[in-house]
Order: structure tokens, then sequence, then C-alpha cells
């Protein structure tokens, strides 16, 4: 047998896992949602056909999303997770002790349903008690919320189907206004490699500068997503992402990590120059 | 019963089987299925080029059609109620043209309300019907014009015996409906034709609960807008006449003006949208009115706007509301509604059909989702915490009644001079001043240019309106008659 999932990064370019088995499809409401088994990636979800995550490379997303916020700020109390279906961040958050409260906008159901079955070790996420639960519709949700939250992760899909509004302005700036007065946003930014996710890359940059007097990026290399270099997107009132990060006081936690370390932390911010002048052109035009 | 069936889509079926049989073309369109123009036909897709085709024995023909486009005209008549249906390629604006030709000729009297399209007043330019104008309220908290009362009404066709016609909208771009039952029986009653511009008014023909359409109601002659909430292709359009009417002297007038090469590109998107409507229609209103429902609750909740509906219902001026319409005031904001509607475009990509000096209008359809609909909603909320203003000095649209001098085809063609605005009051102007959209006159041909009108026409250049009509493209100085 010769099964094998491709997804076109590009017209002209195409990843392919060798394909053990399909554990699950179905049409949701919102999406198409497959898990497949591969001996190379393990399990791995797919949304419309795109790839969300694989049990091999899932850890570097979700640390880089979740401890670089938590490390700048460890007062991070309240936190909103906005997709984010399959529990990853979640189960990083709640590592943390200090954190009090985490609400999750998730507009569909069924991936969290799915991913509890079939990605126990994400799903797990969603077992602790701080952990609510809002089937919605992550701008819907952030829009009846004002100085709420100390954190905003954003883990949405791309910028076409279900997750097309968490890369518009009026999503940021209604996370802005959510946050409190220390608050901060951190969303998953696309790659700047290939031209279609450059030009969403460089839009959704171009909308948060516009709505947060603090906004940077930052890297990390996760081998099944398109072109391997992804970016993350951090924006935030008050703390800057060097500035304010206290490598000592996130030590002191004794949290372990697989990927992210304070060194690194540093590290990530420095950026491509190819990459610095794609930002800076839209920096430009605010 | 008759033995049509709303399954059936003619046109489309003959095209298809033209399609099948690869007749070679020696006959026009010159692209020849598209050979003959590959960077359009690699624009706009092979299929939509070999659709592009001519009249002919096999696909009948629009002026005179007998077979398969008179079918459709015939299932369309039945699926809207109508004596007939003719199939329109000019935009509603021809169907508007049709309507006013038949029923007038040169100095007969059109009784109408001022906020009429641009296209009534066109028509009227043309064969120098003469307007009478009834003032629509206004409403003073939400500054829009409203439907034609019946009282106002009476008094019209008292004092004009001899008019031919009762023009009315249903509804107004705003939703706003006349009690037209009770009007067209007053206009039958003086033996006048009962004519609706029904350009947004498609879906009253299909959904529940929605206002009487003008067929339902008796009149003779509707023009309507399938383009826009029926969902066929931009330009195409019915013209529904009552059980009374000639078919075929409407159809000669209808060819006065119409094109001879009718494009099948329109006409078959008309066949089989009604097609849709007729089969699917109930379900898609009700879910369109549920998704402007929940839309207008989620913007009343932000605050300062006030996204009206049903509940401005008043038993005559607004007799019925079609709550299919998305109309939002914005004036609490302190913002006018062309404002919202450039920021909208501008700082979040979001579309809306227009904005005016109060209010702003979005189109919703069968084709929206609810994610849009929440993107909308979260950018006029993020648009009143970051923009919100004080609202003094701004200016609620008031009605200012026209003063008609001469009739509007005697001042389009009369000797004229152009002056600038100041200079223009109390001179009769020769043609039109609108914001477009809505397109409806601010200024008509035959008018006088009065200081309300010149003071509105500066306020609403200022706050970014779109003005048309004018030859100055600018609209900085007017063409009046000598």
């Amino acid at each position: 047998m010769d099964l094998w999932f491709s997804e076109y990064h590009t017209k002209n370019v195409k990843l392919s896992i060798k394909v053990d088995r399909q554990l699950h499809s179905e049409q949701s409401d919102f999406q198409r949602i497959d898990v497949f088994e591969s001996e190379e990636y393990g399990r791995f979800l797919t949304l419309d056909g795109y790839m969300m995550l694989t049990e091999k490379d899932e850890f570097i997303y979700h640390e880089m999303i979740v401890h670089v916020p938590m490390a700048v700020n460890p007062d991070i109390k309240r936190v909103l997770v906005i997709g984010a279906g399959d529990g990853g961040v979640l189960r990083e958050l709640t590592r943390y002790e200090n954190v009090e409260q985490i609400d999750i906008a998730e507009i569909d159901q069924r991936v969290v349903e799915v991913c509890k079955e079939y990605l126990p070790g994400t799903a797990c996420g969603f077992n602790d008690k701080r952990v609510n639960v809002f089937y919605q519709d992550g701008l819907k949700f952030v829009r009846s919320c004002e100085n709420k939250y100390d954190l905003i992760i954003v883990d949405s899909t791309d910028p076409f189907g279900p997750g097309e509004g968490l890369f518009t302005k009026e999503f940021y700036g209604n996370c802005c206004n959510a946050l409190t007065q220390s608050g901060i946003m951190v969303n998953q930014c696309e790659s700047p490699f290939y031209n279609e996710d450059r030009i969403a890359m460089q839009r959704a940059h171009k909308r948060i500068v516009e709505s947060f007097p603090i906004s940077k990026v930052y890297q990390a290399h996760i081998p099944s997503y398109p072109s391997g270099h992804w970016l993350f997107g951090f924006a935030a009132k008050k703390h800057h992402p060097i500035k304010s990060f206290d490598p000592k006081a996130w030590k002191k936690l004794g949290i372990k990590t697989k990927y992210y370390n304070p060194m690194l932390h540093i590290g990530a911010f420095a950026l491509p120059n190819y990459v610095q002048e794609l930002l800076e052109n839209v920096e430009g035009i605010v | 019963m008759s033995n049509l069936n709303q399954d059936r889509s003619p046109i489309e079926a003959a095209l298809e089987e033209f399609h099948l049989n690869r007749v070679v073309p020696f006959d026009v369109p010159g692209h020849k299925r598209g050979k003959g123009n590959t960077e359009l036909t690699a624009f706009l897709g092979q299929r939509c080029m070999s659709l592009d085709v001519n009249s002919m024995r096999p696909l009948d023909n629009l002026c005179h059609p007998v077979s398969v486009i008179k079918e459709g005209e015939e299932l369309a008549a039945e699926a809207f109620g109508a004596g007939y249906a003719f199939f329109m390629v000019g935009g509603t604006t021809s169907a508007v043209q049709a309507m006013v030709f038949t029923a007038c000729k040169r100095g007969d009297k059109l009784i109408l309300p001022r906020n009429v399209h641009r296209s009534v007043i066109n028509a009227m330019v043309l064969n120098g019907a003469v307007p009478v104008y009834v003032d629509p309220a206004v409403d003073k908290r939400l500054g829009i014009s409203l439907g034609m009362s019946v009282k106002d009404l009476e008094k019209a066709i008292k004092e004009n015996p001899d008019a031919k016609a009762v023009f009315v909208n249903n509804p107004t771009y705003y939703g706003i409906c006349s009690d037209i039952k009770t009007i067209t029986e007053l206009a039958h009653k003086n033996g006048m034709l009962m004519l609706a511009d029904e350009a947004h008014g498609t879906h009253f023909y299909f959904g529940d609960g929605l206002p009487l359409s003008a067929m339902a109601a008796g009149a003779d002659m509707a023009a309507v807008s399938m383009h826009k909430s029926g969902g066929s292709l931009t330009q195409s359009s019915f013209l529904l006449t009552g059980k009374s009417m000639n078919s075929g002297r409407v159809r000669q007038i209808i060819n006065l003006t119409q094109t001879t090469s009718g494009s099948y590109l329109l006409l078959s998107s008309l066949d089989i949208s009604r097609k849709n409507l007729a089969v699917n229609g109930k379900n898609i209103f009700k879910k369109v009115c549920a998704l402007a429902d929940y839309a207008r609750g989620e913007i009343n909740r932000i605050g300062d706007y006030y996204a009206f509906s049903g509940e401005i219902i008043n038993g005559d001026s607004i007799f019925d509301f079609d709550t299919t319409k998305l109309s939002v005031n914005t004036v609490d904001t302190g913002l006018a509604g062309i404002e919202v509607y450039d920021l909208l475009r501008d700082e979040y990509d979001i579309q809306i059909e227009f904005g005016d000096m109060d209010n702003l209008l979005a189109y919703i359809s069968v084709g929206d989702r609810e994610r849009d609909v929440e993107r909308l909603v979260g950018a006029m909320a993020e648009i009143r915490r970051l923009y919100k203003k004080d609202k003094t000095g701004m200016m609620i649209s008031e009605y200012i009644p026209p003063k008609v001098e001469i009739t509007p085809q005697e001042a389009f063609y009369a000797e004229k001079e152009s002056l600038t605005l100041d200079q223009a009051v109390g001179h009769i102007c020769s043609e039109f001043v609108m914001c477009y959209p809505p397109g409806i006159p601010i200024l008509a041909p035959g008018e006088k240019v009065t200081d309300d009108i010149v003071s509105y026409i500066k306020y609403a250049k200022e706050k970014g309106s779109f003005l048309t009509g004018a030859e100055d493209m600018k609209t900085d100085s007017l063409n009046v008659i000598k």
C-alpha cells in the first residue's frame, strides 16, 4: 500500500507524508476535519486539508506561542485563548500555577471532540479545572470583553476559511480593548517565505501595528508547516518582549520544556534581514 | 393548476444542448466562443465565453420570444404571480423606463414620490412626462425619506385627476414600504395605472412574513431587480405586468430602447435564479431575515448605533418594513453614515452598500455567512471605540420639497449656462445632482436651486459623499437655464 497525504504549500510545492491509515474524517458545520496516522509524524490533524498539528512537532508551536508571553509577564492571571481546539496551548498554559482563569473560544466543537478522541497528548489541556470552553466565533467572543484578560493567545487557522476573521483589524482592535493595561496578545503569524503566506503575514502585522503600541515578531522552526519557517506576533500595551523579560524569574518556575529556553527567547526575536525588511515595509504605512 | 414546472430552466437547458452540439459559429460574437480573445477567455473562463452567444433559432430571440425565452418568461410570470414577466438585460433602469413609457406620453402626468431612483426622472426626460411629486414624510430621528402617505396621494389625485399613473417604491432603499394595496385601489378607482419600483423588493415574492409585493397588491407593472436580492447577474432584471395589461404593447415599448443582442449570460442567470427562488426562496429568505435580525441585535448592543426595524412602522408613511435590510442610523456616534462607510472600507476592508448623511445600509443576502456578519459588527464596534466624536454640527437630513418649474425634458434640453453653486441659487437647474448610491436626486432637471439645497450639497461633499449627475464632475458648478 502506498498512501500519502499531500498539502500544497504553493501551487508548485507540496509536502507529502506517508499515511499508515486514516483515523477519522468528517464535515463539521464549519470545515472538514481529518485525522491520520503516519510513521514519521505520528498522528496528525488537518482542517479543510491544511495541516494543523502533528504529534511529532506540535511541541515547538505550542511552547513558542505560550512560554514567550508567559515569561515576559509572570503575573499573568487571566488568559483568553482563541481557536486552539486541539488543546495544546491549554496544556502549556496549565503548567503555570499562577494562572487563575483560562477561557477558550473555539468555533468548532467537533474539532475539540475529535482531538479528545484521537489526540489525547494535546487535548489533555482541556482537563484542567481553570479551563472554561466557549464554542463561539472568536471575533464575537472578544467583542463583548473589556479590560478583562492579561493575555490573549490567537491560535488561528490560516486566514482563509473559518479563521479569516481572526486576521482582521477589527479583531485585533477588539483584542486590544479586551486586554488589561498590561495586556499582551500573541498570534500565529504565518510564514514569510512563500508569496501567499508572506502577504497574509504582512497584512496581519500591519494591522497589529495599527492596534498596539508595541508590536514585535518572533520565529520558530516547524517542519510540518509550509517552508518550516514560522512567525508569531507579540503585541503589547507596555511589555517589551526582551526588555521586560526576566530569564531568572522564569527559570525559577522550574517548567521543563523541549524547545523553549531563555536564550532562545531572545534569539527568536532576531529575524533574518529579508523578514525585517518585509515587516518594516508595512510598518511605515500606518 | 398550471402545467409549468418551476424546477425547469429552459434557457439553461437550451444553452447546454447547444453547447453539446458543437455548432461551428459563423455568426457574432466575433470572439467565437473565446478562441478569438485568449486573454479575455483566460480571465473570464472558457465556460463563460462559450455561453456568450447570439440569438438564433434554438436559443430564441429576446425581442420576439417564441420558444425557450418565452417559456422562461412564462415560468417567471407564474413564479412572481404576474400576468407576464419580461426578461430585461438593461438593468432595472430599463424596466423603470418601460413602465414610464407605457403609462405616459409627452405631457402626461405621473404621480410619484420625490425619493425615486434617478432612472424614473431620466425616463421623464426622455419622453416628456410631467412629474407630480407627493412629498414623502421624513423621519426626524433617522433622517430618511419615508413612504407615500395615502392621504397625500388622495390630495395629489384630487388636484391632478388627469394624471395617468401612480408610482411607488416598494420598498425604498432603506426598506420602507407604503400601503401599496390601498394606493393601488385608489389609483385604479381614479382610472390610473399603478407602477412599482421593486428594485429592492425581489424577495417579497418568495419569502414568508415579508411586505406585500406589487403584483399581490394588484399593481399593473413592477420593475424587479433580480440581480439585487434575487442572485442573478448584475444588469439582469424583470419587468412584471399585471393580468389586465397588454403584454404585446409593453413588448413593443421595451423594444424601443432595449438591445437586440441580449446577453445569454444575463438571460440564463435570470432563468436559473428564478428557478432557485421558486424552489428554495422561502428557506433562503428565512435565513437572510434571521441573519439581518441577528446583526441588528448585535449592532444595537454596541451602543450609539441604531439598527432600526419593524418598530418604526406607523401604519401610513411606514406601512411596513423589509427586515432583510440592515439599515443603521449613525448620528449618535457623531459620524455621518458615509464616514462610517468610508472607515469600513479603508480601515477594515468591508464594503457596504452605501452610507449617506445619517445612515448606512449593509446588504444582507443569501451569499452572506455568519462569520462575515461578525466582522461587520466587530468593525462597527471598533469604529465607535476609536472614532466616536461629539455630534454637534451633524446635519440631520430633512426633506427639501422640490420646486418644479418646468418639466424635466424641457429643462434638460433648454439653453443653459454654468454657474457656481452659490450663483445658481434662484435659477432653474437643468441637470441632476445626487449622491450615488443611493442615487436619489437632490436636484432634478426643471427644479429651482435654493439655499437649502446648496448647503445640503456642500455638507454632503464635506462628509465625503460621491456626488454625481452634474456635468461638472466635482459639482462645484451647476448647469442652469439661461
